[in-house]
């Protein structure tokens, strides 16, 4: 093959990033347009500029929709990018933040809070960033102890995951009221979202996309390998750490106020990696963007193609994201591998 | 220029070298060379303070190991290591990443550390592949990307462990041309070669190690005399005098 000046073997990102960024804005418009009141996407694009003019039209598109787009678009991109950076620290294509007990954590908080303070509902997604957080970090301190090695912290994770998923069984056991609640949270949705709900996870998400973005280099060696890294002058095992502590924060921001949406995290870096490689300046910002549009054709789906009923976002990723997927690894090609 | 004294190091709390004195001399190719598992890799990662020390002193450039940071260390000395890892990231940027320890605020490689790659690219015999995946690579291509990495670093010492495994016979043998170079430019120079012929002809100063202690180090033809090659790697290793200057076989 001739050597050209190209510094990636990614094909063409610039394409790439557009046409991810013109899928999302579409699908946002679109989701915007669609639901029990058909608004037109032309209304919708002038009620985002102009703001609400005092029609019906207008107010639901902004009051009803925006924010729940808003939130599919800010989960999307955090759950796809904490995926796409634990699976390439992790060395790992099967990791995704609940490796690393992203999800268990968030899940067993979650469900204490639904059966302590049943009425309390605005609770959750606090408890559930603190969950997460909290069994991240447990599980980032286990592998620190032991030095960080890539199979410790799987194994580390599987085994805290284990344990808070018997914690919420047992919570659910003895107050089962609080099932019903918690069974929202577990299977992901995004209803009922207000922009205020979302501006912590927004600020979150902002510091740690940033904080990922400025460690593209990093993540790019460490994949090389841990003597590489250490023989470049890094510090493999903490910035493993590091990493996955941002991958960590991403996943619990989004799962505070999306529920458990684990699957995102899971596809839409490795639909990504097909176009970008590893190379983690293009990966991540195509995997944010992906995620991003993913999430919302799926709840966009979800939200109109049984209405009046309502399927939760989960539901819908599962069953659109996962044949996808099997179909992408049918014809990956050989020697390509993840 | 990389000097150890009585240097002792292992994995795990067990110790796998057993105090070995000798160093890298700047303008030297200096050959590791011993049966499987003698510590000839422990030793190239103990001497970058890539393992834990349990006794003796390292210098590198003068300097002891202890006092430098890793980022330090990486600016004065590249190591090659044996597991070579491939993810689909493309030999160009791959050999950017040698100039990683000299990387600063905002965490973007400039301008010179392009041009040090593509220099770098050019020494390696790597410009053909430059623009191909790492996935796609054979194993002797890897390798070549490896070095090429290993290069940009742009380090008085240069490590590296088996270089020549997975080459054919003419990237070998550029492999040592590239060696001979580096040397000539007063770079410390070592390789781990398990070919000891290969050895014997290039090595300026052979290093002879066997469970974890140094019975041999000198020139090839001082080892060789020492009659310890032969004791530690269990085989006949003879010579013979051509227009080419020794040549050493296996009998």
């Amino acid at each position: 093959m001739k050597s050209s000046r190209t510094y990636s073997t990614a094909n063409k990102p610039l394409r790439l990033f557009l046409t991810l960024s013109l899928v999302t804005v579409l699908a946002a418009v679109l989701s915007m347009a669609l639901g029990a009141v058909y608004v037109s996407p032309w209304r919708v694009v002038s009620a985002l500029f102009t703001g609400a003019d005092g029609s019906v039209e207008a107010n639901i598109a902004l009051y009803a929709r925006l924010p729940r787009v808003c939130g599919c678009i800010l989960a999307g991109a955090a759950l796809a990018l904490s995926g796409a950076i634990t699976q390439s620290v992790l060395a790992n294509p099967l990791a995704s933040p609940g490796t690393i007990g992203v999800n268990s954590g968030a899940g067993v908080a979650a469900a204490i809070c639904c059966a302590v303070a049943p009425t309390a509902q605005a609770l959750v997604p606090i408890a559930a960033f603190i969950g997460a957080m909290a069994a991240a970090m447990l599980v980032l301190f286990i592998a620190e102890r032991t030095g960080a090695a890539k199979i410790t912290l799987v194994l580390a994770g599987v085994a805290i995951s284990n344990i808070l998923s018997a914690g919420v069984d047992a919570v659910v056991t003895f107050a089962p009221e609080a099932l019903n609640a918690y069974s929202d949270f577990r299977i992901g949705s995004l209803e009922n979202l207000t922009m205020q709900r979302l501006l912590y996870p927004a600020i979150v998400t902002a510091l740690a996309m940033a904080a990922a973005l400025l460690m593209t280099n990093e993540l790019d060696v460490l994949m090389l390998g841990a003597d590489t890294a250490e023989s470049l002058g890094m510090k493999a095992g903490r910035v493993r750490i590091l990493l996955l502590a941002v991958a960590a924060a991403l996943a619990g921001a989004a799962v505070s106020f999306a529920g458990l949406l684990g699957f995102v995290g899971l596809i839409a870096p490795h639909m990504m990696r097909r176009f970008t490689g590893d190379e983690a300046r293009y990966l991540l910002p195509a995997s944010a963007l992906g995620g991003a549009a993913l999430l919302l054709i799926c709840d966009t789906a979800s939200r109109t193609l049984f209405a009046p009923y309502e399927l939760p976002v989960g539901i819908t990723l599962a069953f659109i994201g996962g044949p996808f997927f099997i179909w992408l690894l049918l014809r990956q090609r050989r020697g390509r591998t993840a | 220029m990389i000097e150890l004294k009585n240097l002792r190091a292992g994995y795990h709390g067990e110790e796998v070298l057993h105090g070995v004195s000798l160093s890298f001399s700047p303008g030297k190719i200096t050959v590791l060379c011993g049966p499987n598992g003698c510590g000839k890799s422990t030793l190239l990662k103990a001497a970058l303070g890539m393992l834990p020390r349990s006794g003796g002193e390292v210098y590198i450039d003068g300097d002891e190991l202890g006092s430098l940071t890793r980022r330090e260390i990486a600016r004065r000395a590249a190591y090659m290591p044996q597991d070579r890892f491939a993810p689909s990231i493309s030999v160009r940027r791959m050999t950017l990443h040698g100039r990683f320890p000299y990387l600063g605020w905002p965490r973007r490689y400039t301008k010179a550390d392009y041009a040090a790659a593509e220099r770098a690219l050019e020494r390696a015999d790597a410009l053909d592949i430059a623009s191909r995946s790492l996935t796609e690579l054979s194993g002797g291509q890897r390798q070549r990307a490896y070095l090429a990495m290993a290069l940009a670093q742009e380090t008085s010492s240069v490590l590296m462990d088996e270089p020549t495994a997975f080459m054919d016979i003419a990237h070998q043998l550029a492999l040592m041309d590239t060696a001979r170079a580096l040397a000539l430019e007063g770079r410390a120079v070592a390789l781990v070669l398990h070919d000891l012929c290969l050895a014997l002809k290039c090595a300026d100063k052979l290093a002879l190690l066997r469970e974890g202690e140094l019975v041999s180090f000198g020139t090839g033809e001082e080892v060789f005399a020492s009659g310890e090659l032969d004791r530690t790697m269990g085989v006949h290793v003879r010579r013979v005098m051509t227009p080419d200057g020794w040549q050493y076989y296996y009998a």
